[in-house]
């Protein structure tokens, strides 16, 4: 059954929806389209692809390493603290990802309290390495993983991990056989979610990481670079980002919809 | 997500509202220029880097020529030089290369020559007392030197590559930043021991970082020059060339050396 | 052999719960109550949920209060069947004993069995998404065996079903509990599972037990006021007299003593709705017993229409609930409405004064 949609959303809607789509509309009107092949397969555009890619899986899988458990320790104990422990955890979301760079930078950069140590004791430089990039989307990116996946967990409920538990299923086979099969969708969308968030990371990036070529600079450090000099190539890379990124709402909607 | 899509809301309602502003605010203070037909505005678009002399030097021509105002557009010179070219309203275009102020000339846009006033060059930024000891370009190069540089599309990494040549030296920089306040906060932070900037941006950290001055940096090409002209249809245009003469005169040129320009 | 014995304390909120129930090996036994008489908490005690305040839970010998859920080896069949949306019916199954340490194989042709126990061999092969309530509860009972718990607890197992499947799945339960000769454990509030399903009832009422015993036994001579009710029958709290019995202020209700009571011993008076007569007035000089009622409320009931007593003004409070089956026309005669103050009357030979136990 379909309500009727009240006559004066439509305008508003639709200037919400132009608002989105015409920008992009307009990369796409911009984009040189004759050279259009040589810009984005030029060593450095391919190197920045490359980085972002491998950086983002990785991203995606230290998420799921580390922002899975959390989610699950969120949704499933009643630790005192929790609300506190979420909000945590929430942060960088709402946290402009500069700000994220900055805290990483003071902590783990040369002079911060870890990094330091680790310079020191192990000569481990964290700050312009690809390890830098992965931290500062992670930073970024765990949230969206651990809020999709908490809700998951929570309208999934405990139910089916109680009645596992009385057919005999220890609580760690409960997780696996149980818990992790029932919120597989969530899961699914939560990294994908992740991955499109790693993808997009800027701010963090810059600010924690550095720019080199094949080691911090990923698309969008390529792409911020590249509009000082060459715009066309910059438009022509942020159109390779646009259509991964759609590549990535896709298969994250349609997970959804099943 | 409903958290971004939250901010999005926000900042796309703060946009619209900000236009509509602004638009107001345009017709108002059109019909107030008119009413105080005596007052006469100066718009210089500045590069960045000349930020504090000009706000400086701004305030002293004002007090030297009253019911004038002077009123800045700071930025990167390239986006400057678009700007005046697409036509945005300017009187005075004041670039950090030659490069960029050639564009606004091809197009027509400066009136007669623009002039060089001062330039800018390079110096190897080190944390206070330089505990690495560096002492050339040479030295960036050591084992276990942590060094940063502009990259080569921006114009400080375009005289860095310059100064690399000349020294027959090749740096393999950490990163490659997008600007020189980039390198700069590298070296502040102690993250890296050296990075390559200009003179007066070594001057603006008050001690927050030492120069270590090398040969190389007046190489061809390492050089920075900062051009400056009147804008083509300037409706002030002989306020502007006052600017310029105000730059070039012995207030000007002292708060350019003060912060670290050559001038000519 | 797993005979299961509890004794549980365990206070949620303002409810305090304080049960003791031996279970035999073997053995159903139906634990009935109203809403709110401790059913579920008792269940949870019983399954872990919740941690007792007091007591112990022995089954098979072992004390279960510090065992973990999943080595108790308690199966548990709720109300909606729970089925893993994931697995194929026949995994479900299997679930268990694969969770036990059984090899795949071993687990699918344990699986495999239970399934044709329960009728629903054919349907091994769908998910849960495409079965019917009545058959996935079906699985669901053939998954809490197929772990050989020691003991099986059923809570309200058939509460969720569609009224027309119920009675199918009410049997099957029955026959295959009995097949496996486990010692089962259930709550319910419909009499009808207890009368198919148990040895033995025990009802409680305000987190106590109030009354247990075979369950014919319970139903023909209950002690209790929710028994009763659930028995269909009247029942009448207060101490046995010579000519019957005394209520707590004083009412004496004739009846006879069908097994020897002493006077003053506590005693239950109990009679059937349809021994009772109902009047606008009280009748002259009657031998029956006569108590002043106000009409709660009419419910049909077969041919016959049940009345239901409140109190009235002043009344005792027992008269809450007893109940008067009467003929429409007698209805339409009486003219009555509720909210109506009316005389019930019952000949002492109807009633039947049996002591209260405890």
């Amino acid at each position: 059954m379909r309500t009727t949609v009240p006559r004066f959303l439509w305008v508003p809607a639709a200037l919400a929806w132009l608002l989105v789509a015409i920008p992009v509309a307009g990369l796409v009107l911009r984009v040189d389209w004759p050279n259009f092949l040589g810009l984005v397969t030029t060593p450095s555009a391919l190197a920045a692809l490359r980085l972002s890619l491998e950086t983002g899986l990785a991203t995606m899988a230290l998420c799921l390493l580390f922002g899975g458990p959390l989610a699950v320790v969120l949704a499933r104990s009643s630790l005192p603290g929790l609300p506190f422990i979420r909000s945590v955890v929430l942060l960088p979301l709402v946290l402009p990802p500069v700000v994220g760079g900055l805290t990483l930078l003071f902590l783990f950069g040369r002079t911060g309290p870890v990094g330091g140590f680790l310079d020191r004791e192990f000569g481990i430089t964290i700050p312009f390495s690809t390890g830098a990039v992965m931290l500062a989307q992670t930073f970024v990116a765990m949230p969206f993983l651990v809020v999709s996946l908490e809700g998951a967990l929570r309208t999934a409920g405990e139910r089916y991990e109680a009645v596992a538990a009385t057919l005999g299923a220890s609580p760690a086979t409960t997780l696996w056989r149980v818990t992790v099969p029932v919120v597989l969708p969530g899961l699914m969308s939560g990294s994908v979610l992740a991955f499109a968030r790693a993808l997009g990371e800027f701010g963090a990036t810059i600010t924690f990481a550095g720019s080199l070529e094949g080691t911090t600079r990923t698309l969008p450090l390529f792409i911020y670079l590249e509009s000082e000099s060459d715009l066309d190539g910059a438009v022509a890379m942020s159109l390779v980002l646009v259509v991964v990124a759609i590549l990535v709402i896709v298969v994250s909607r349609t997970r959804d919809l099943r | 997500m409903r958290t971004r899509f939250r901010a999005a809301l926000m900042a796309g309602t703060a946009a619209v509202l900000g236009l509509a502003l602004t638009a107001c605010g345009g017709s108002d203070s059109g019909s107030g220029a008119q009413a105080q037909a005596p007052a006469r505005t100066l718009t210089v678009s500045a590069a960045a880097s000349l930020t504090s002399v000009y706000q400086q030097l701004g305030t002293e021509f004002q007090n030297a020529n009253p019911g004038t105002t002077v009123k800045f557009n700071f930025g990167g010179s390239d986006a400057l030089a678009q700007q005046v070219v697409q036509g945005a309203p300017a009187d005075v275009l004041a670039t950090a290369s030659s490069k960029t102020m050639q564009t606004a000339v091809q197009a027509g846009k400066i009136q007669g020559e623009p002039v060089v006033y001062a330039t800018n060059s390079l110096q190897i930024a080190v944390a206070p007392n330089n505990p690495k000891g560096i002492t050339s370009l040479q030295d960036l190069t050591k084992p276990g030197v942590v060094s940063v540089v502009c990259a080569p599309a921006v114009p400080c990494g375009a005289a860095a590559q310059a100064a690399e040549k000349a020294a027959n030296v090749i740096l393999t920089p950490a990163s490659e930043e997008q600007d020189v306040k980039g390198v700069l906060n590298r070296v502040q932070t102690g993250n890296a021991d050296a990075g390559l900037v200009y003179v007066t941006d070594v001057k603006s950290t008050a001690g927050k970082v030492a120069g270590v001055s090398f040969p190389q940096a007046s190489a061809q090409g390492a050089i920075q020059s900062y051009p400056i002209g009147v804008v083509t249809g300037s409706q002030n245009a002989d306020l502007a060339q006052s600017w310029i003469n105000f730059v070039r005169s012995q207030q000007g040129t002292a708060a350019l050396q003060q912060a670290g320009f050559v001038t000519k | 052999m797993s005979r299961l014995e509890v004794d549980v304390a365990v206070t949620r909120g303002s409810f305090a719960l304080d049960v003791s129930v031996t279970v035999e090996s073997g053995e159903v036994v139906a634990v009935l109550g109203a809403n709110g008489a401790g059913k579920s908490t008792f269940l949870g005690a019983l399954a872990g949920l919740y941690r007792p305040d007091r007591g112990s839970i022995v089954l098979a010998g072992r004390a279960l209060d510090d065992v973990p859920v999943h080595r108790r080896r308690v199966g548990l069949l709720s109300q909606s069947a729970l089925l893993f949306p994931h697995l194929t019916a026949r995994d479900n199954v299997a679930f268990g004993p694969r969770s036990t340490g059984s090899r795949r194989r071993a687990a699918r042709e344990t699986a495999d069995r239970w399934l044709a126990m329960v009728d629903a061999t054919a349907l091994a092969d769908r998910r849960p998404a495409e079965l019917s309530g009545g058959q996935a509860q079906r699985i669901a009972i053939a998954r809490a065996l197929a772990c050989d718990p020691e003991l099986l607890l059923l809570d309200e197992p058939f509460a969720a079903l569609d009224v027309d499947v119920t009675p199918a799945v009410r049997s099957l339960l029955r026959r295959v509990v009995r097949a496996a000769g486990v010692t089962t454990l259930m709550v319910t509030h419909d009499v009808l599972d207890a009368v198919v399903l148990a040895d033995r009832l025990v009802v409680l009422d305000g987190g106590r037990v109030v009354e247990s015993g075979p369950t014919a036994e319970v139903l023909r001579r209950p002690r209790s006021a929710f028994a009763a009710r659930i028995a269909g029958l009247d029942l009448v709290p207060g101490r046995s007299c010579r000519e019957g019995l005394r209520t707590a202020e004083g009412t004496v209700i004739g009846g006879v003593h069908p097994e020897p009571v002493a006077d003053g011993e506590p005693a239950v008076a109990l009679f059937s709705p349809a021994s009772v007569a109902v009047f606008r007035d009280p009748p002259k000089g009657s031998p029956r017993t006569m108590v002043p009622v106000r009409l709660a409320a009419m419910e049909p009931h077969g041919e016959l229409v049940r009345l239901r007593a409140g109190v009235p003004d002043d009344g005792p409070g027992w008269v809450d609930g007893l109940a008067a089956d009467v003929t429409p026309a007698a209805v339409a005669d009486l003219g009555v409405e509720p909210g109506d103050e009316l005389w019930f009357t019952v000949k002492a030979a109807e009633v039947e004064v049996y002591p209260a136990g405890r």
